[in-house]
């Protein structure tokens, strides 16, 4: 049984009241710990391999600004150096993006667009440009966009791995953050 | 074959917020039904979701859609002890309008009025958005979910502290924490994927 990631990163050791308030839910719980598994200790990696998804991990927590989080997913990384560089580089604040057009125009935000460095091998740098814009502006994401990860070695189930793994992260960096504001507010 | 988009000649993208239903196009082929092998089946949980375009695209990786469905009910079923069922459809209504996903604010949004009856309260908040008065209670809510919906995450003790003079406990909170987060997963699965669609005779 491996140790629950969210307990680690959020610092909730066993006995403490927030891990009692979890165990309240333990389907959540154990879900929210099946679907880091699933992720990044799959059964079936399939078309994803376990550096492309550490690394676009480590990248997307540290687009949130979360060093400790963004340092679990690169453990271990040949490329952490990079993905933490690219990082700081393209972080910004979010959500930002524009509605299609009408009565919600007026709500549009404008925000950077980012593209990953030359270095950066072309099938991850494209996984990185759409978790960029995943996290920061995600209703501006079209069908252009998956097409450019099609063209840049993305398959179709690839693509629906990457969505969830950066979906996913936006959810567990939230929860991480969420519980150790109420942990530090007790 | 199935490594091109998909397209949709003349489709009109819906450009406000609404309660009504809306349909929602994939623009990655979903998996065909006649590929499900007995591991798709569990990924999807229900087996009625094999009508559903979207989880039938997300059960081409099915080990993360079968945790991530089973996440999403307990978050949003599980009330034993803890937040209402419309306040945490609440938190998912906030998060989807902060995020700009109209499909997921239009289902949530159903979800909230049918639960809690303040059909005019949930509609101010898809029409005028997060800033919308709803009362203290909800007020606390919307913003707790939007602080932690920004990006980085805003969301800190002043919340904590609001949620707390509302009423609410540390299961409480804790379950609007994981309502709200839960929708930054959805939201993001659902804006990038496809599009939302008012249905044919509809509007």
């Amino acid at each position: 049984m491996t140790e629950d990631v969210i307990d680690r990163l959020a610092g909730l050791p066993a006995g403490s009241p927030l891990h009692a308030i979890r165990a309240q839910r333990p389907q959540a719980r154990d879900n929210a710990q099946a679907s880091y598994l699933a992720l990044f200790q799959p059964e079936h990696p399939g078309d994803v391999s376990l550096a492309e998804r550490n690394a676009v991990a480590a990248f997307v927590a540290g687009l949130h600004g979360e060093a400790e989080i963004a340092a679990f997913y690169a453990s271990g990384l040949d490329d952490a150096e990079i993905m933490a560089a690219e990082a700081v580089r393209a972080a910004t604040r979010g959500p930002y993006g524009r509605f299609p057009a009408g009565p919600l125009s007026a709500e549009d935000v404008e925000g950077p667009l980012y593209r990953a460095s030359p270095g950066v091998p072309a099938k991850l740098a494209a996984g990185l440009e759409h978790a960029h814009a995943l996290v920061f502006h995600p209703r501006d994401v079209g069908v252009a966009d998956l097409q450019k990860l099609l063209d840049a070695g993305w398959s179709t189930t690839g693509i629906v791995t990457l969505s969830q793994l950066v979906s996913f992260l936006s959810f567990q960096i939230r929860v991480v953050v969420g519980l150790r504001a109420l942990a530090e507010a007790a | 074959m199935t490594e091109a988009t998909l397209a949709y000649p003349g489709h009109t993208d819906p450009n406000a917020f609404t309660r009504a239903e809306l349909d929602w196009l994939p623009w990655l082929a979903p998996l065909p039904a006649e590929e499900l092998t007995d591991r798709h089946w569990a990924g999807l949980v229900d087996a009625a979701r094999a009508k559903s375009p979207y989880f039938m695209l997300l059960a081409r990786d099915p080990d993360i859609l079968g945790a991530r469905t089973r996440t999403d009910k307990d978050i949003f079923y599980n009330t034993a002890g803890g937040l209402p069922r419309a306040e945490r459809e609440l938190a998912a209504t906030a998060a989807s309008r902060f995020n700009g996903c109209i499909y997921c604010a239009s289902v949530h949004a159903r979800f909230a009025s049918h639960h809690s009856k303040r059909t005019e309260d949930v509609d101010r908040l898809l029409a005028d958005g997060v800033g919308a008065d709803l009362g203290a209670r909800w007020n606390a809510i919307v913003a707790a979910s939007v602080a932690l919906s920004a990006t980085p995450v805003a969301f800190g003790a002043e919340h904590v502290a609001a949620l707390r003079a509302a009423g609410l406990d540390e299961l409480q909170i804790a379950d609007v924490i994981h309502s709200a987060a839960f929708f930054n997963w959805a939201n993001r699965l659902m804006l990038s994927l496809g599009v939302p669609e008012l249905p044919a005779g509809g509007g």
